[in-house]
């Protein structure tokens, strides 16, 4: 008899762990492979910046990247929202350098994968993303001629070994820039053509130095990445890359009613994309509109793809030569980040309008309509069991 | 005292009937129904008749995530081919309230009555639509593509 018991007990308790084991049908198996990290393609040359892969490039630009001299004040540097031991973000809901900006800082992993730059896709490489801080007062805060100038004091000899000769400097005002104060620009418009060139030449050259170092940041491997090679191979889930059920279902979710991955997809988790869901403004902060006011801001930017500083050919414009100018969907847009290490940085949202993951997946359960534009979301019932799945099969994009 | 355990047996019997049967109607239950998917050929009439197009990727692949070429070919209903076109495209995605996330463009006429339209990118799987306006001296005509990821 209790043998018999034994037995019966032992059939039970294995019908109930096989419950347990992922199931998931051909096309799931397919979707998850496609989010796995080893799907990502090697890093493609970036042609418009012919200094993107030199090394020297990139230890010059790493050594600008923490340079508190690239700052009008002497204290912000591109680390100091970008911080190296925080993915590269700085955990505040809108970024602070000389003053408080009104934008979350993005994080940088796989940054350089990007088409646009910014939440809003205001530039469109990775070489002119990096100058506009260094402009903006309440970022770095600096000017053209004084960057100009400090490159030249401090790392001259660097510079010219890996772009060439410096301009000449006689008669170059210590401060200028078509962008800073009135006298500032009135210095500006007094240099001629060709010394504004000049300077705009080593301007663009410390973006593409910055780009350089950048490109060498890119995503690291993740329990779902184990889970999903794992499940990929047909092996056994073995330590950490087992999931637990709750992910399992979260995972589920996530690729299939809860619709995220309708947006966030592929290894990076995003579609390059610019979408308005509808997240609420910050009351205290500028009105924002999102990618729809970018796209005259990257068409007037001197340093875009179709400007005189791009390296190589035209064909590599094609996302600005392509870009949607005008349609209703633009009206507060805002880029889908990727979600890899995303519970290591909270808050979340262009600025910062949600402090945990639990709040993120309530936003995009309720659906609320957007204050302008239309939102692209659709109200979804989750329980609270679903709501929770889903937040720890996100803590699985971390390490 | 046996017959608590004959109890508890039949407890387990029953327990595990119930998980036959749960099991049957489980396994035998009919997959959900597939929705009838949109029109996915790659070569029709246009709209009013006037013309026969066709619509493919250029290199034969379709990539998600990068801008591509594809050609659209025009022929008459003789089979000759529609020179000096002037095309607008438009489309999105209409399960997703969007529109394209680029704007392609006819950038290039490469003879037979084939047109290359750059700038094709498709961002998500799903249902994309792309709707061509097509204007020669034959007339003017439009003609709807469905590509389905």
């Amino acid at each position: 008899m209790k043998r018999l018991l034994c037995f019966l007990a032992l059939t039970v308790a294995a019908i109930l762990a096989g419950c347990g084991k992922p199931d998931f049908s051909d096309a799931q198996k397919k979707t998850i492979a496609s989010l796995a990290l080893n799907t990502l393609p090697s890093l493609k040359p970036d042609t418009t910046n012919r200094f993107a892969d030199l090394p020297a490039a990139a230890a010059l630009g790493s050594t600008l990247f923490f340079d508190l001299g690239m700052s009008r004040d002497g204290k912000v540097s591109c680390s100091t929202c970008h911080k190296i031991d925080r993915q590269f973000q700085d955990d505040l809901p809108q970024a602070v350098g000389v003053g408080r900006t009104n934008r979350r800082t993005m994080p940088l992993a796989g940054v350089a994968r990007d088409p646009w730059f910014f939440w809003d896709g205001r530039r469109d490489s990775l070489w002119s993303q990096a100058l506009t801080p260094l402009e903006n007062p309440l970022e770095q805060a600096g000017n053209r001629t004084a960057y100009a100038h400090y490159i030249k004091a401090r790392f001259g000899e660097r510079y010219e070994r890996i772009f060439g000769p410096l301009p000449d400097f006689s008669g170059i005002p210590p401060n200028a820039s078509p962008l800073g104060t009135d006298a500032e620009k009135a210095a500006w418009n007094a240099m001629s053509a060709a010394q504004q060139d000049g300077i705009n030449r080593v301007f663009a050259n410390i973006g593409k130095a910055i780009a350089a170092f950048e490109r060498s940041i890119e995503p690291t491997q993740t329990r779902f990445d184990r889970f999903a090679l794992d499940l990929a191979t047909g092996a056994e889930p073995k330590d950490d890359a087992a999931f637990s059920r709750e992910e399992i279902l979260g995972l589920k979710l996530f690729i299939g009613k809860a619709n995220c991955v309708t947006c966030h997809n592929g290894p990076r988790f995003t579609d390059n994309g610019f979408h308005n869901t509808g997240v609420p403004p910050v009351p205290d902060l500028p009105l924002d509109r999102g990618r729809v006011d970018a796209v005259a801001q990257v068409q007037a930017d001197p340093f875009n793809c179709f400007g005189a500083y791009r390296d190589g050919d035209v064909g590599a414009c094609g996302e600005l030569r392509f870009m949607v100018k005008d349609a209703p969907e633009l009206v507060r847009a805002y880029k889908t980040p990727s979600l890899r290490g995303v519970a290591g940085r909270p808050p979340y949202m262009h600025a910062g309008q949600f402090s945990s993951l639990d709040e993120v997946v309530a936003h995009y359960a309720r659906a609320a309509p957007s204050v302008e534009g239309t939102s692209e979301i659709h109200p979804l019932q989750l329980s609270d069991r679903e709501r929770s799945a889903l937040v720890a099969f996100l803590k699985t994009l971390s390490e | 005292m046996a017959s608590i355990w004959r109890y508890l047996l039949a407890g387990l019997g029953l327990a595990a009937l119930l998980v036959g049967v749960l099991a049957v109607v489980y396994l035998t239950a009919p997959q959900s129904a597939q929705p009838v998917g949109p029109d996915v050929s790659r070569a029709k009439s246009t709209d009013n008749g006037l013309f026969l197009a066709s619509f493919e990727p250029e290199r034969g692949v379709v990539r998600q995530g990068e801008l591509e070429s594809w050609l659209l070919t025009l022929k008459t209903k003789a089979g000759g081919p529609v020179e000096g076109a002037a095309i607008a495209i438009s489309g999105g995605m209409p399960q997703h309230n969007h529109g394209l996330p680029t704007s392609p463009q006819a950038t290039d006429y490469l003879g037979e009555g084939r047109y290359r339209i750059e700038g094709v990118k498709f961002t998500m799987s799903g249902w994309w639509q792309f709707h061509f306006a097509i204007s020669a001296t034959a007339g003017s005509d439009t003609v709807l593509f469905n590509v389905v990821l």
